[in-house]
């Protein structure tokens, strides 16, 4: 075999496996990545119920349920509008009423958003930033101050002092 | 006074890695000896004030001295000491100065132990490690300075997040660090080369020992990150595709192939211009990592705070260096010699095959890690990329690459017999395939995809042995001069065995876990009793438990199996009051190589009962277990290197020694 001939095999091998990879990237790309959505764009535009979604916003005072088993109902909020959420599992040791949270999963044919993990945020200083982001973008939340006319029973973002906040 | 010295020294430490990064690389190209000698004494300097600096913070850390905004902000009085220690690097600013102290003690190890370089090659790579150097330490006194003072001190500390108060903490930062920033060793050498226009085999058998050193402690750093993910987060699951994670992953997967290429190029000086290049990007993906993690952009468990001056200033180390990089690399690799040929089917054909899949993952996980935010800025719309997206992209090409392994080694250099190869490993396929159909006829013939897992586990596990167990030649000598000869066989031998066995081993774990993981989530009071995988697990009681800085709610378990009790286990809630937050401790029972796990959830509205999580896990522990194997192989593989290529001078005082 020549120099050149193996220059080839090795090019051509080079492209099979990197094309190969694009397509997989490019396929997983458009069926497996989960968009962020607000309540409010839940509502005003429901997707595919086999789009997978990132439900952000903060867990609505007063509807956190438990049913005596491990299957929990609340409902996410961006104090615009509100989506009922189902989900069977435990929930982060963060996840409070008022609080911020990013709920994975689909929207079901009722309108129930049917997730399958719940995140929380890590600490008490932060927000999930997709939530805070979205917040702001539509004037609902303020650098500093947290939400803008918000419930008076919510936490804001503002980073904690001292002992025992 | 301490915290002032640190202070002090930190400073002292950027002007003299700016001598170092002038003059050793100007007396390499005046040829002045006294000139590029300069570069050993400041290496070794650097790293002892780094160390002044970062024993200052400690002390600071130790004595909770809250006069310091650092030490105020993550620590507490009440921590236990170890967890005092450890905040040291448990917060932005203290683990940027654990980076540039494990940089500095890298580039103080090359000065001790590189006598044997050539000395314009040392005082080059010198230089350059002083770049990277200076870049971090002013990003550290610029934007990130541990030793602001706080005036009224505070009483008292806001404690180190408490899901960083474990012991896997302790150990995870550091020895991940002695991984990213070890790469930056063959960076340095790699853009000395090009700077110095020379290249030949001699580079590339200084280089590996830097590059193996590094990839054991990303190895270890890794595995130790995932178990701790495992153990603490109370989820179960030992990977999450998270950006950060990744963002050390990346660097793996190029660090990898690195080691393969600089094989050729020492065995063969093949591969030279591509392993320079492997060497870059290997480094890049590691500061890429660093930016990823420290500039905020992603937000995790592991940024800790999102100032943009800091991001920023990333980016801007970030690009000087990996473009600067790569625009010495496109200027000079012309100038560097093509190396020998092969054919496609030898050992270097399947070195090569390693490298393409490897850095073809590594750029699968850099789309998927980097997508969304390119996508965010771009669109301003949000995804996020998880497990589904990693699973149809990185298995599908690991896939190939694992059942070649153990073709690999079994190839000749030069020009390899494949077929010769195969039928050496008859046995391993016979392995492979009575696990195939041993889990098919288990499953009754549903899991046709866990039963190819588990026939390439079992494939890399007999295939990785049939190197030592067919050049010890057994069969055809007998077992007692086989014995002889495998002992006699070099210690780089065992490493590749031991290394690809490794990655048997973990692949089983991986394949067991996600195949016949079975999972109950309950709610249980005090005396009720749940079922999993033939144990049966009751809940006794629910205590309440004192901890130094927390208050903990202890659920204790019994566990039997056919009325015989096997195991007690307790599992808890930790509530931290300083920070108002509450941590999972999971009750784990290992049993073998599986794990029974239990984590709490929350009680229900009377108090009454509480929500358990309960998994069996079979076979979990060799996911961690196979790393640790990796890590051996490479030190076997270190081992051999020392030995044969310590340089003459070494191997002459050895034979002196053992004359006398």
């Amino acid at each position: 075999m020549t120099r050149k001939a193996k220059r080839l095999y090795l090019i051509g091998a080079m492209l099979v496996v990197v094309g190969g990879a694009a397509g997989l990237v490019l396929t997983a790309l458009s069926s497996s990545v989960a968009y962020f959505q607000s309540p409010t764009d839940l509502v005003t535009n429901a997707p595919a119920p086999t789009q997978r979604i990132r439900l952000g916003g903060l867990v609505e005072e007063g509807t956190v349920k438990r049913d005596g088993s491990s299957h929990v109902t609340f409902s996410v909020t961006d104090t615009v509008d509100s989506v009922p959420v189902t989900y069977t599992g435990i929930l982060p040791d963060l996840f409070r009423e008022g609080q911020g949270v990013i709920a994975e999963g689909t929207l079901g044919p009722d309108r129930v958003f049917l997730a399958d993990t719940v995140l929380a945020k890590h600490d008490e200083t932060y927000m999930p930033k997709e939530v805070v982001d979205d917040l702001k973008a539509r004037g609902l939340w303020e650098d500093g101050k947290g939400l803008v006319n918000k419930p008076e029973e919510t936490v804001s973002a503002s980073p904690v002092s001292g002992a025992g906040s | 006074m301490i915290v002032e010295i640190g202070h002090f020294a930190l400073v002292l430490s950027l002007s003299v890695a700016l001598v170092q990064s002038v003059l050793p690389m100007f007396g390499a190209m005046r040829g002045d000896q006294r000139l590029m000698e300069t570069g050993t004494i400041a290496a070794t300097g650097c790293f002892v004030l780094i160390a002044i600096a970062f024993s200052a913070l400690m002390t600071s850390y130790v004595t909770s001295d809250f006069s310091v905004l650092n030490v105020f902000e993550n620590s507490n009085s009440k921590q236990p000491l170890l967890y005092k220690f450890t905040s040291t690097w448990g917060n932005h600013e203290g683990s940027m100065l654990l980076w540039v102290l494990i940089l500095a003690f890298f580039g103080a190890l090359v000065a001790l132990f590189g006598r044997d370089l050539p000395a314009t090659l040392k005082a080059n790579v010198l230089s350059v490690q002083a770049w990277i150097l200076t870049a971090f330490l002013l990003f550290i006194l610029l934007t990130s300075n541990p030793f602001q003072r706080l005036d009224p001190a505070p009483m008292e500390g806001q404690d180190l997040n408490p899901i960083l108060q474990d012991i896997g903490l302790a150990i995870h930062p550091p020895m991940l660090y002695l991984g990213y920033v070890g790469f930056s060793i063959a960076f340095s050498f790699a853009i000395a080369a090009l700077i110095d226009g020379r290249i030949d085999a001699a580079w590339a058998r200084w280089v590996r020992p830097w590059t193996l050193i590094a990839w054991i402690f990303l190895t270890l750093g890794i595995s130790m990150g995932s178990y701790w993910a495992y153990y603490e987060l109370g989820w179960g699951g030992w990977w999450f595709w998270d950006p950060v994670e990744n963002a050390s992953f990346m660097p793996w997967l190029a660090g990898t192939a690195l080691l393969h290429s600089a094989l050729v190029m020492e065995k063969r000086s093949a591969l030279k211009i591509w392993t320079i290049l492997l060497a870059i990007l290997t480094f890049s993906l590691s500061l890429l990592g660093t930016f990823l993690v420290r500039s905020g952009v992603l937000t995790s468990v592991h940024a800790f705070a999102t100032d943009p001056t800091r991001g920023v200033f990333i980016l801007a180390i970030l690009c000087f260096f990996i473009g600067g990089a790569l625009v010495l690399f496109a200027i000079r690799a012309s100038a560097l010699e093509g190396g020998g040929l092969f054919a496609p089917i030898s050992r270097e054909g399947a070195l090569v095959f390693n490298n393409l899949f490897l850095t073809t993952a590594a750029a699968t996980v850099l789309v998927g890690t980097l997508y969304p935010l390119l996508l965010e800025v771009l669109t301003g719309e949000k995804i996020s990329v998880g497990a589904p997206f990693f699973d149809l992209t990185f298995g599908p090409i690991m896939v190939p690459l694992l059942f070649a392994v153990p073709f690999g080694p079994l190839l000749g250099w030069k020009r390899g017999d494949l077929l010769g190869a195969a039928q050496r490993l008859y046995f391993a396929a016979c392995c492979a395939l009575a696990a195939l159909i041993g889990i098919l006829a288990y499953t009754g013939g549903t899991r046709i995809l866990t039963a190819f897992g588990f026939g390439l586990a079992f494939w890399l596990l007999a295939g990785s042995l049939t190197d030592l167990f067919s050049r010890a030649a057994f069969l055809k000598k007998g077992w007692r001069t086989g014995l002889a000869r495998l002992l006699g066989l070099p210690r780089s031998a065992f490493g590749t065995t031991l290394a690809h066995f490794g990655l048997g081993v973990t692949l089983l774990g991986i394949v067991s876990v996600s195949s016949f993981q079975e999972e109950v989530i309950t709610t249980m009071a005090p005396g009720n009793s749940a079922e999993i995988a033939g144990y049966t697990l009751t809940f006794d009681r629910i205590a309440q438990r004192p901890g130094p800085n927390f208050e903990a709610q202890a659920a204790h378990f019994s566990v039997r199996r056919g009325g015989v009790v096997m195991t007690e286990m307790d599992s808890a809630k930790r509530f931290f009051p300083v920070r108002q937050m509450t941590t999972t401790e999971s009750g784990i029972w290992t049993h073998g190589f599986s794990q029974l796990y239990v984590s709490l959830g929350d009680p229900s509205a009377d108090k009454q009962s509480i929500v358990v999580r309960i998994w069996w896990k079979p076979l979990v522990t060799l996911i961690w277990i196979g790393t640790v194997f990796m890590a051996v192989g490479g030190v076997f593989s270190l081992a051999d290197r020392r030995l044969r290529v310590g340089a003459p001078m070494r191997g002459h005082r050895k034979a002196a020694l053992a004359e006398a």
